[in-house]
Parts: C-alpha cells; sequence; structure tokens
C-alpha cells in the first residue's frame, strides 16, 4: 500500500473494505499533494538516522580529511596533502600489519567454519547428551575478547603454560608460543577458533534442520553412501549458510581488536600486530592522530573492496540459485 | 546400519565429548587461577588442581580496586545502551519493513554496509565527537555510538516482514495513527525479537573493551573489561586477582547464557538464513 491510499483510507474512516475503492476515489485527487510527501516513516528511522550521522558518516568523512593532516603531539595540526600517505607506502610496519591481518583472516575463517560444520553435523545425529554438548561448544559466544585473551595467556605461556607442561609432562618438545611469531600467530588462530566455531555450530545446526529428511531417504535408495550424501546433498544445501559465516567471520577477523591487544599485545615484535591495533597505536601511543587516519583509510579501502566481492559472489549465488 | 558406520559413529562420539571437554579447559583454567595458591602459579610441578582453595584473589581485588564502580559503570552502559539500541532498532525495522518511502530501500542499504566498518576507522574522528560533546569519561560517551547498531535495525526488519500485512491494514481502517499501530500491534507481536535484541546487546557492550578504552580514561569510570587490562598490566600482576575479576565478569554472562539459550539459538539461527 503506497501513501496515496493510505492517506485515502484514513480520510473515510469506516469504509468497507471491498468498497473502498469507489468512494474514495474523489478524494485520492484533492489528497495527493499532502500524501505525495508523508513524513511519519521518516520519523521512525530518524533516531538511527540522527545517530548514524554523528557517529558514523560525520566520522567516516572527518577521518579522510584528517588524513591529509599532520597532527604529530608536538606540533599543531595542518594540511598536508598526500603526506601521510606517502609515509604509510613506505612504512614496513604497515605492511607487516596488512600481512597479519589477511594471515588472521584466511587462517581463522576457514577453520572455525570447518569446524563449526564438523560440530553441527556430529550434534545433529541424535546422541545422547547432545544439547549438553551443543551448549557447551556454544558458550564461548557471551565470553569477552579480554576473558579469552586472559586465558589464552595461560595457555600459550612459554614457561608456566597449560600447553607446555603438557608437552612436557608426555615427553615432547616446548613450542617457543610467545617468541617465535609464526607460533605466536598460530596460538592467535587456536584462541580465535574456541572462541566462534560454536557460534557457526549454531547456524549450520539451523541449516541443517531445514533439509528435508527425504532428501537423504532418497539418496540412500540410490546406493549414496554416507560421505556421497554429503557432497551431493548436505553441502550444496549449506550454501546460504556457508556464504552468511563467511562474511560474518570475515567481519568479525577484520574487527578483532580486544583479543590481540590483550593476548600478544601485537607482539613479538610486531609480529601480530593487525590493522585496526595499528591504528589505535598511531592515534593514542604515538599520538599521529593524522597518520592513524590514513592507516584506518587503507583499511576502510580494503573492507570495501572485500565488501563489492562478497556482494557480486552473493548475487551470484542468488542467479544460480 | 553397517558395521563400520556404527564404529564410525561411536568414535564421532567419544570425539565430540572430548572435544567439549577441551573446549571448557580455559575457563576452567580462569577458575582454577583464581583460587589456587599464588606459588603454584609459576610451579611447573604443580597440578592441575589447585592444591587448596584461597579468596585472597577476590579480597585483594575488592580492596585495591573500584570494582563495585566497575559493575556499576558496565551495568548501566549495557542495559541503557541495549533500551535505547534496540527501541531504535526496532522503529527502524518497522518503517524499513512495513512502511513506504522514497529512498528507503538505498538508505536500507547504506545503513547495513556500515556493520562492515570496524570502530577502529573512525576511531580519531569519533573520539574528537565524543569530546567536542564533552562526553569523555562519561558513561553517555560510550552508550550513544554503539547505539548507531546496524545488525539489530536488519533482524527487526527481517522479523516484521513477516508480520501480516491484513493486520496493519485492519488498524488503519480503524483509525490507527502509524505510531498507535507500532505501540498496540507490531510491539505486542515481536516479544521473540525484542528479547533477542537485548539479550545480545547487553552481551556485546558488557565485553565491549576498544572504544571504552578510548573514552573512559579514569580508573573509577572504566568498564570491567578494561579492569582486567588494567590489572594485567601492572609489571608484576597479581593473577589470581587479574582471574577473580575475570570471574566477576564472566559469571553474570554465563548465568544470562543459561537463563536466555532458547534465544541466543533462535536470534542467531534466524539472523539471515531466510
Amino acid at each position: 500500500m503506497n501513501a496515496t491510499q493510505r492517506a485515502t483510507t484514513m480520510a473515510v474512516p469506516g469504509t468497507p473494505a471491498d468498497k473502498q475503492g469507489q468512494p474514495a476515489q474523489s478524494m485520492i485527487t484533492s489528497h495527493r499533494r499532502r500524501a505525495s510527501f508523508d513524513a511519519i516513516p521518516y520519523l521512525f528511522v530518524a533516531p538511527q538516522i540522527l545517530l548514524f550521522s554523528v557517529f558514523m558518516f560525520f566520522p567516516l568523512g572527518y577521518a579522510a580529511f584528517l588524513s591529509l593532516n599532520s597532527w604529530d603531539p608536538f606540533e599543531a595540526p595542518r594540511f598536508v596533502a598526500g603526506r601521510n600517505y606517502v609515509h604509510l607506502v613506505s612504512d614496513p610496519v604497515f605492511w607487516y600489519a596488512l600481512k597479519n591481518t589477511l594471515v588472521y583472516v584466511v587462517g581463522t575463517v576457514p577453520l572455525s567454519i570447518g569446524l563449526g560444520l564438523l560440530l553441527a553435523i556430529g550434534l545433529n545425529r541424535g546422541m545422547r547428551f547432545q544439547r549438553v554438548l551443543r551448549s557447551l561448544y556454544f558458550l564461548p559466544v557471551v565470553v569477552s575478547g579480554v576473558v579469552t585473551a586472559l586465558a589464552a595467556i595461560w595457555i600459550f605461556n612459554d614457561n608456566y603454560g597449560l600447553l607446555n607442561r603438557l608437552f612436557q609432562a608426555v615427553g615432547l618438545p616446548r613450542i617457543n608460543w610467545n617468541s617465535n611469531p609464526q607460533w605466536a600467530m598460530t596460538s592467535l588462530i587456536i584462541t580465535t577458533v574456541w572462541l566462534r566455531s560454536g557460534f557457526c555450530m549454531i547456524i549450520y545446526l539451523a541449516a541443517l534442520q531445514g533439509i528435508p529428511k527425504m532428501l537423504y531417504e532418497a539418496a540412500v535408495i540410490d546406493g549414496a553412501n554416507r560421505f556421497q550424501q554429503f557432497r551431493s546433498v548436505t553441502w550444496p544445501l549449506l550454501g546460504a549458510a556457508t556464504l552468511l559465516l563467511t562474511i560474518m567471520n570475515v567481519i568479525y577477523s577484520f574487527h578483532v581488536f580486544d583479543l590481540i591487544f590483550v593476548m600478544t599485545g601485537g607482539g613479538p615484535g610486531y609480529s601480530t600486530t593487525v590493522l585496526v591495533q595499528y591504528i589505535y597505536n598511531q592515534a593514542f601511543t604515538n599520538g599521529d592522530m593524522g597518520y592513524a587516519c590514513a592507516v584506518a583509510m587503507a583499511l576502510f579501502v580494503l573492507i570495501l573492496a572485500f565488501t563489492i566481492v562478497q556482494w557480486l559472489m552473493s548475487r551470484r549465488s542468488e542467479l544460480n540459485g | 546400519m553397517t558395521k563400520t558406520g556404527k564404529v564410525f559413529d561411536h568414535a564421532a562420539t567419544i570425539l565430540l565429548v572430548s572435544g567439549a571437554i577441551i573446549m571448557m579447559i580455559p575457563l576452567y583454567w580462569v577458575v582454577v587461577m583464581a583460587i589456587r595458591p599464588r606459588s603454584e602459579i609459576f610451579d611447573m610441578a604443580a597440578s592441575a588442581w589447585p592444591s587448596r582453595v584461597i579468596p585472597d584473589g577476590f579480597t585483594t581485588l575488592f580492596a585495591n580496586y573500584p570494582v563495585w564502580d566497575w559493575i556499576w559503570n558496565t551495568s548501566f552502559i549495557a542495559v541503557v545502551c541495549a533500551v535505547f539500541t534496540v527501541f531504535f532498532n526496532l522503529m527502524a525495522g518497522y518503517a524499513f519493513a512495513k512502511l513506504h518511502f522514497w529512498g528507503r530501500d538505498v538508505l536500507f542499504i547504506i545503513l547495513l554496509s556500515t556493520i562492515m566498518i570496524p570502530i577502529q576507522v573512525i576511531l580519531v574522528p569519533e573520539f574528537f565527537v565524543i569530546k567536542w560533546m564533552h562526553l569523555l569519561n562519561s558513561p553517555w560517551g560510550v552508550i550513544l555510538p554503539r547505539c548507531a547498531e546496524a545488525f539489530g535495525i536488519f533482524m527487526a526488519r527481517q522479523f516484521m516482514l513477516s508480520i501480516p500485512n491484513e493486520l496493519l491494514e485492519a488498524a488503519r481502517l480503524d483509525g490507527c495513527s502509524e505510531f498507535q499501530i507500532f505501540r498496540k500491534i507490531v510491539l505486542p507481536l515481536s516479544g521473540p525479537l525484542i528479547a533477542v535484541l537485548v539479550v545480545f546487546s547487553i552481551v556485546w557492550r558488557w565485553n565491549d573493551f576498544s572504544w571504552p578504552l578510548v573514552v573512559l580514561t579514569e580508573q573509577k569510570n572504566f568498564m570491567l573489561q578494561q579492569g582486567m587490562n588494567l590489572i594485567k598490566g601492572d609489571p608484576n600482576p597479581n593473577w589470581n586477582t587479574v582471574m577473580a575479576l575475570a570471574l566477576v565478569a564472566l559469571v553474570p554472562m554465563i548465568a544470562l547464557f543459561a537463563a536466555c539459550q532458547r534465544f541466543f539459538v533462535q536470534g542467531i539461527a534466524g539472523s539471515g538464513l531466510k
């Protein structure tokens, strides 16, 4: 129902629905002028538009402007055009943080989703204690990044961590989780998968329960074994869930700050520093607000590029589906 | 079922049970570190089970840090922010789902796409906005920016699309204004949605760290997550205390989880699969 029609029905309350069109006919013209702009829908969205304008859209534009300014702690802000970006291109730490961000995304997303899928399939078979197990796997959803980081510190600590204690007890060599860059990133990825696979499991469980049983029965009649059933029934029908999870996990991996900030602090060296943390460090540790905004703009462009790719992908899957 | 199938099934069950136990180890370790004697923390020979339970972590925590302030700040911010966010989300969700206005779909896509943007992209300008509003070190400095929450708008719109148009039409014919329809018909029908959104918002704000870290700089204004970072950042941190605070922050969320698990599952499952 469009605004014109609504204005008409409002003007003639009590008109029986089946006759609605006839007596209102003449009123459409008289009300069209007023009805062509209906302010009420805008009032409903106004609070969010206002909040988004002040706290999202204005800051985005202002960040772009600030990135063109020098904002060192010891000098007044001044316009320096592209100097921050020239610095950015030649800043090895920026490239390092960019690489780490991508490694972290690539390391966490498929593992979280893959493990979530295995858990969902495993916990959808109607075994005993199924509900309890689901809850336990799902529980980390309410655990904060900071608490996770604190626990992880004491699991991966080189000297006193739980894992190295265990390795020592069974005679395995210790792993330098804290001092070796690759192992530090690995520990971060393991912790993230712990935090997130339960969430992926729940999405997959919901999707699995939407697959009609008769499809499996038909597959069995056709002589399909379990693996074949999975490949030709389950996996294709989980496509929408997989796409959604990919998007959500990539967003989340780009956003992760608290976990890394508390767990490794970006170290050793810069080996676990990701872009969001580099922005924070530049702005609030180094006090270089302008440069922080230049890094932020680079991250924004990266995320924009990803969003466009993902939009094209989802459109393609819609066309195919 | 074939014999190999049965073996496979049992193996899967064993794997799933051991996996669940492994999942709980980090949380178990937080509890153990909060209550075990401090000397055992750096003792490689200490068992995984604390030799005795000591309350030192908690007593030091409450004696040396304004923990009650932190608990109050965190609760206030989480609850107030959840109420405002969800109310505004519902209003916007209703308009995007059921009302017609110029620019509706473009506006919706623009708002939704902000989900992708991490707060760090706008960290510096956002800091200045809050500073200009004189909201640094105020809970409102944390609350207001976090009320611009696109996820809730999306969820509300998805949910409200399923409300039958006939119901709204009938109310319009009875002379209800859009606001009356919203209040008397849409809100009462949105109970499950509201529960989901409120629970999610509370958990997110309670666990929030990066934005409060910038806005709240005085110790008495901290939120709980910042408090943990503060104590952990001590040159020689007392890990009993750190983990005691972790439990203080964690237990309410686990209680909420236990009480509202159904909503979590519904909410996540319904968040975009339709």
